[in-house]
């Protein structure tokens, strides 16, 4: 288990420093970094110092240490156009990213799981082919097309929800539905799959023998096996949502992750862009380990795998 | 499957979305869109990127105030709607396909050297794949583009860098199991170079897994370059991109002029949705191993 978990960290190691590496090497081979890290307009005076600070006449591996070095400290340089610190404005937008994700969830997981549920159920009846639509549509819908046509719905047409901000819970129901409906569809074909693969096992068979009446088997014995590798998909989902609901939170304007990385492009501020960009990975790489070592946890099996 | 179709009512030749029958309606709607993209000179009414500021927010020709000369309205700008639309299918079409086929060789190469070669090679491409993968696709887009800025050609190398790492994947693991059969070990008895086993012996049982993960690939290419374009560092204006079509569309949103926001999208879903029921059909025609995907 030790050395399991070991490999794990190192596995994750290496994925941060060749991320590290990615975002460094792209800034850099794509002509002169100064061009992206000084602010537009400034003067030639400013764009000395910087290239004196970052010591772009040394050569490419101090320079990515000393890039190191300052994320190491959580220095992820000065936003142009906030004029603070990076890594302040990132945690500072964090809750926000958070909440928007969480509602997301609750509703992908309100209309997969029963979704999913039904069309294990009624596997390849009506209610099951309906989902496979259902999947195709929210697979096949971009979000923020979505988003566009629930504020001209809800907002232009019927004027039932603000179009654009945040503060109230009205704020949050079309941001959550625009992000959430991607991922009820991926909910809804893993619950599916889950069920029907719980549903041929031995015991579900043995409770049907039992007598025990279909509805009992289906929500007692079956669907609480079948939850649990939905509910380690949606942990990983609720951070990749953090991290996905740029055009979402674009579209409503809700002050998180993603709309700073809106305004990072439009502002031309591309310390939050890097900074938003290297999180991002960070946090997938850290949920990934979290899920590697709860797996070998719950299954010994996994452990003595390689 | 044809036997329960009576549950919702229709015959079987109507359901269009079975993944059993040969996908026509999507084969038609992405035919339609490519011959769109391509005769877009002739099939325009207007030229989709100078407008009539004297004819600006238009409806359509059904709605009242539409007019036969602008058949889809007119945006904020007074440019032809329907033109923009055309011209957005070629934008589309040519990011979608060549960014897809740039992925599509770089992963399937790269996949085929790791999985066959093995070793220190093996470990350095999936270590990066890995990596890559585990940056969320548009937000590694948007670096990207913040980097070299938008052009169209751009964002299609940017397409192909952020997504070659699905194919590197899967063939991978395709040529793990593929390495084993008899007839490369007969290969390499036979005394055929590494090379060689690679392009004639592996590459041409990978290939069909890599044309079906291409095909489902192109909706999701699709969708990243509208919203590319749709943050404003995709596809530059005045281009008729459908992304940046929405984008506009945002300025007559909140007085509703619908047909800014909607149409735009339903060209878009009406082609990633005929991109991925395609996929899924070849998917169990071609690939049985990746049923499963």
């Amino acid at each position: 288990m030790t050395r399991y978990i070991l490999r794990r960290l190192a596995y994750s190691a290496v994925s941060l420093f060749l991320l590290s590496l990615t975002i460094f090497l792209f800034v850099r081979i794509t002509g002169d970094p100064t061009t992206l890290l000084v602010e537009p307009g400034a003067s030639q005076a400013d764009i000395d110092a910087v290239r004196q600070r970052l010591g772009l006449d040394r050569s490419i591996w101090v320079q990515y240490a000393s890039f190191m070095a300052s994320l190491a400290q959580g220095d992820f340089g000065q936003s142009f156009y906030y004029r603070t610190p990076v890594f302040e404005l990132y945690l500072s937008r964090l809750p926000n990213s958070l909440l928007l994700a969480l509602a997301a969830m609750v509703f992908s997981l309100l209309i997969g799981i029963p979704s999913g549920i039904l069309a294990a159920v009624r596997v390849g009846r009506f209610w099951d082919r309906a989902g496979k639509v259902f999947a195709l549509l929210g697979l096949s819908l971009p979000s923020f097309w979505v988003g566009l046509v629930l504020i001209l719905f809800f907002s232009v047409y019927l004027q039932w929800l603000p179009s654009s901000g945040s503060g109230t819970a009205l704020h949050l129901i079309m941001p959550a539905f625009a992000l959430g409906w991607y991922f009820a569809a991926a909910h809804m074909r893993l619950t599916r799959s889950s069920m029907l693969e719980v549903l041929g096992s031995e015991y579900i068979k043995l409770a049907r023998l039992k007598g025990l009446p279909e509805s009992l088997v289906i929500t007692k014995h079956a669907f609480k096996n079948a939850l649990i590798p939905v509910l380690t998909l949606a942990g990983i989902n609720l951070v990749i949502m953090v991290n996905v609901a740029v055009v979402v939170e674009t579209v409503f304007a809700w002050p998180g992750i993603g709309r700073l990385l809106y305004e990072g492009i439009t502002f031309r501020d591309f310390p939050v862009v890097q900074a938003v960009v290297l999180l991002g990975g960070v946090m997938i790489v850290a949920v990934n380990l979290l899920i590697d070592i709860l797996y070998a946890v719950i299954d010994p099996r996994i452990r003595l795998e390689r | 499957m044809s036997t329960q179709t009576g549950a919702i009512g229709l015959p079987s030749r109507f359901d269009l979305l079975r993944t059993e029958g040969f996908p026509l309606l999507p084969v038609l709607i992405i035919g339609g869109i490519a011959f769109v993209a391509v005769f877009a000179d002739v099939l325009a009414p207007h030229d989709p990127e100078v407008g009539n500021l004297g004819a600006r927010f238009r409806p359509p020709v059904w709605q009242a105030g539409g007019s036969h000369e602008y058949l889809l309205g007119t945006d904020h700008l007074g440019r032809d709607v329907l033109s923009r639309l055309i011209f957005g299918a070629r934008v589309s079409m040519v990011v979608g396909f060549t960014a897809v086929i740039f992925a599509g060789v770089v992963g399937t190469v790269l996949g085929i050297v790791s999985g066959y070669l093995g070793g220190w090679i093996d470990q350095v491409i999936m270590r990066i794949t890995d990596t890559w993968l585990a940056l969320p696709a548009l937000t590694f887009a948007i670096f990207l583009t913040a980097i070299v800025g938008p052009s169209m050609w751009n964002i299609v190398i940017i397409l192909g860098l952020v997504y070659w790492t699905r194919y590197a994947r899967v063939i991978r693991g395709e040529v793990l199991s593929l390495k084993e059969r008899e007839f490369v070990k007969l290969a390499i008895v036979a005394g055929c170079s590494k090379r060689t086993i690679m392009a004639r012996h592996i590459l041409p049982n990978v290939i069909n897994s890599a044309i079906v993960l291409g095909t489902l690939m192109l909706g999701v290419v699709i969708v990243t370059e509208a919203a590319l374009s749709f943050l404003g560092v995709g596809v530059p204006p005045p281009m008729p991109a459908w992304g940046l079509m929405l984008a506009d569309g945002k300025k007559g949103l909140m007085v509703g002029y619908w047909w800014l926001t909607v149409l735009p999208g339903v060209c878009i879903m009406l082609m990633v949705l005929s991109a991925n029921i395609i996929g899924d059909w070849l998917r169990v025609k071609l690939d049985p191993q990746l049923r499963q995907l």
